[in-house]
């Protein structure tokens, strides 16, 4: 297995704005990561299930729709449940701030809105694989 | 003064412009240089430092000609907005059917013409409210539609024989149309009277959107039966709204807007000309519906580049003889990718330039975003100021005086002809590699929007593209000052009572009979799955009892996506 930096970007629920992740995905791997996408419509059980598989450093949300109060405490469950302590997730698109400070407080590590610019996307992730040190 | 003149009078236009370069530019450039060495509209065509008639030469003059006449590059209509203002519709939904009424009012009192609703998730992807995969989204970023009662809430009090209403749905977009004329009948209405949209574009679902159900042909047959029975019922409906706008938000350029919009269109035409239906007898309730970009003119040669695409398309190729059946008619979106979270009011600027260039375009029926949309769905007061900046354009500016004012200007006219040109260049691209629902499940056009959205992020990334806010004068300090729209934490119980209500309420043994019945007509090419379907809403069925069942026959679709 190579050194790269292993990322899955997920899209869960119903929402159906890929753009974004379609361009996180381009510019992470145009960064020498490996990425995996799992496509849209997918459950948190099956988002934690491929990041698990996948053995992933990093795993990233990307949601429009306004659920991410319900998507993200499943999802940090599903990874408590299987025993995943040093797997980093993060989370991107629109919400508000007050809940972004909420979904820190509950385990997120960081989360990028729009317009985020790319370079400080994938600065953002090397930190982070960085901070947590070898596996 | 007596200065002579710099240009003697005899050069042919060729020469004269040499010589003005020669002269006035080069010793102008001496001085200081233009800010960049190529010039491109924001969808990727190179511009010139002035036009003159000789762009325009070699073509028919006839492609400009008049409004209201074939090809309709100047309008759909001889009188455009002298005779009546475009249809002001702000786009409203959240919360329960009751809840969205309550706006629909209100935007009628600020001078509104014309309805719009937007659906909340597991509305536009066929779930019913109490579905697991519809947890945390039920009435969130649009209104909750369960069952027939839910949209008789949603219309209450509102006069469907004076004021259209669209409904912005797809894959189950033929259950809403039922909702909508189950409860107009139910009222006593004309069929014949009723006014207004479904969306009922599926094939940009798959391309770009990516709200779908079924797989692709059942999906294009369901398309076909909206027409087909609208068209026999309700003259004055449009049962299909053909979407650019989802494929330009979605990353697309604008030429390809244009182009994958057509290649829809032609699917949808060549599904329904198959039943045996006559062009002409459906062809002029057709309705599009386009994102207007930042970038001025050339939103505004897209516009009238498209009516002249559409006309050739349906006279030329479908054989159309009735010119209503040529004249493409939109409505218009101002974009919403275009809004910024920092400064947001300035988001209010944004939108009023781009509102001017859909008037100055033609557009029937417009959208003005929010300035708060890049937090939330907008805010009453955002929706009242954006109305207004419609109601200035109509009433204040005296642009509607005079139909395509633009008309004969040499770039304006130049890049509709641009746009022409690599509309059909595109279209034929697409039917030489076999064909648009091929190469929809091919990725080919979902490659092509995320080739044009990255680039964009690139270049907004390194300043090539100014975001004003974003990239450029900045404010890192900047705290926002405004209240969003609140979600309402009831919404999901209220929502969930009242559709278990009405399941238990209603006659179950006729609802399973009907859902058999469901069954037997899409088995059946040749029947037409509106009017089962009308029964079923009136006998209480849900959306999610006709989308589940038909999932049984048909499988749903999932894409393999492609980045």
């Amino acid at each position: 297995m190579s050194n790269n930096i292993r990322v899955l970007l997920a899209k869960v629920g119903l929402d159906g704005h890929d753009r974004g992740v379609k361009i996180v995905a381009r510019c992470l791997r145009d960064a020498g990561m490996d990425v995996v996408y799992t496509g849209l419509h997918r459950s948190p059980e099956e988002v934690v299930a491929a990041a698990v598989q996948e053995d992933v450093d990093v795993l990233a949300v990307s949601i429009l729709s306004g659920a991410h109060m319900t998507v993200f405490p499943k999802i940090i469950a599903g990874l408590k449940a299987r025993g995943v302590d040093d797997m980093i997730l993060m989370g991107g698109g629109v919400m508000p701030d007050e809940d972004v400070a909420a979904l820190k407080a509950m385990g997120v590590h960081e989360i990028l809105l729009q317009d985020t610019p790319p370079n400080k996307i994938i600065e953002t992730i090397e930190r982070l694989v960085a901070d947590r040190g070898e596996r | 003064m007596n200065s002579k003149p710099t240009v003697p009078e005899h050069l042919a236009p060729e020469a004269e412009i040499k010589d003005w370069e020669n002269k006035e530019v080069a010793s102008f450039l001496a001085k200081q240089k233009e800010k960049k060495e190529q010039f491109y509209t924001f969808g990727g065509f190179p511009v010139k430092r002035v036009y003159t008639p000789l762009d325009l030469k070699g073509r028919a003059a006839d492609d400009i000609g008049l409004p209201g006449r074939y090809p309709f590059t100047r309008g759909p209509y001889p009188t455009m907005y002298r005779s009546r203002t475009w249809t002001m519709r702000q786009i409203a939904g959240f919360g329960t059917g009751e809840d969205t009424n309550k706006r629909f009012k209100y935007l009628i009192e600020q001078g509104q013409t014309g309805l719009s609703t937007d659906f909340d998730m597991p509305t536009l992807m066929g779930y019913d409210s109490d579905h697991p995969m519809s947890e945390g989204e039920v009435g969130r970023e649009g209104v909750a539609i369960d069952t027939l009662a839910d949209m008789e809430a949603l219309l209450d009090g509102i006069d469907l024989e004076k004021i259209s209403v669209s409904l912005t749905i797809n894959p189950s977009a033929w259950i809403l149309l039922a909702m909508y004329i189950a409860a107009a009948q139910k009222r006593g209405c004309d069929m014949n009277k009723l006014s207004g949209t479904i969306q009922a574009d599926i094939l940009k679902e798959y391309m770009a959107q990516k709200e779908y159900v079924f797989p692709i042909a059942p999906s294009v047959r369901i398309v076909r039966d909206c027409i087909t029975y609208c068209a026999k019922h309700m003259k004055r409906y449009n049962p299909i709204n053909v979407s650019g706008y989802h494929i330009s938000e979605a990353g697309s350029s604008p030429v390809h807007e244009v182009a994958f919009t057509m290649c829809n269109l032609i699917t949808y035409v060549e599904e329904v000309t198959k039943t045996g239906m006559d062009v002409d007898e459906f062809a002029p309730r057709l309705a599009f519906f386009f994102v207007c970009q930042a970038d001025f003119f050339e939103e505004i040669a897209k516009f009238r580049a498209a009516r002249r695409v559409y006309a050739k398309i349906m006279r030329e190729r479908f054989g159309a003889r009735n010119p209503e059946s040529m004249r493409l008619r939109f409505h218009c979106q101002t974009a919403a990718a275009t809004l910024t979270k920092p400064q947001y009011k300035i988001n209010i600027v944004r939108t009023a330039i781009q509102a001017l260039a859909a008037v100055l375009g033609g557009a029937q029926s417009l959208h003005t975003n929010g300035m708060d949309e890049a937090f939330s769905i907008p805010t009453e007061e955002a929706m009242k100021i954006s109305l207004r900046t419609q109601q200035i354009i109509a009433e204040e500016t005296h642009v509607t005086d005079v139909v395509d004012p633009v008309g004969g200007s040499y770039y304006v006219e130049h890049l509709t002809n641009e746009y022409e040109r690599k509309v059909f260049e595109i279209i034929d691209e697409v039917e030489k590699n076999g064909g648009t629902i091929k190469l929809i499940e091919e990725g080919w056009f979902q490659r092509h929007i995320a080739d044009f959205a990255y680039e964009q992020a690139l270049n907004k990334q390194s300043g090539d593209k100014p975001v004003i806010g974003v990239n450029m004068f900045h404010e890192p300090d900047e705290v926002p000052d405004l209240e969003t729209h609140p979600h309402d934490p009831t919404v999901e119980r209220r929502q969930i009572e009242k559709l278990q209500r009405i399941r238990r309420e209603r006659d179950n043994k006729k609802v399973n009979a009907l859902l058999d019945e469901l069954v037997a007509v899409v088995k059946d090419d040749q029947q037409n799955i509106m009017p089962v379907t009308i029964e079923l809403v009136r006998a209480g069925a849900s959306m999610g009892d006709i989308i589940e069942r038909l999932k049984t026959v048909w499988g749903t679709y999932r894409e393999v996506p492609v980045f």
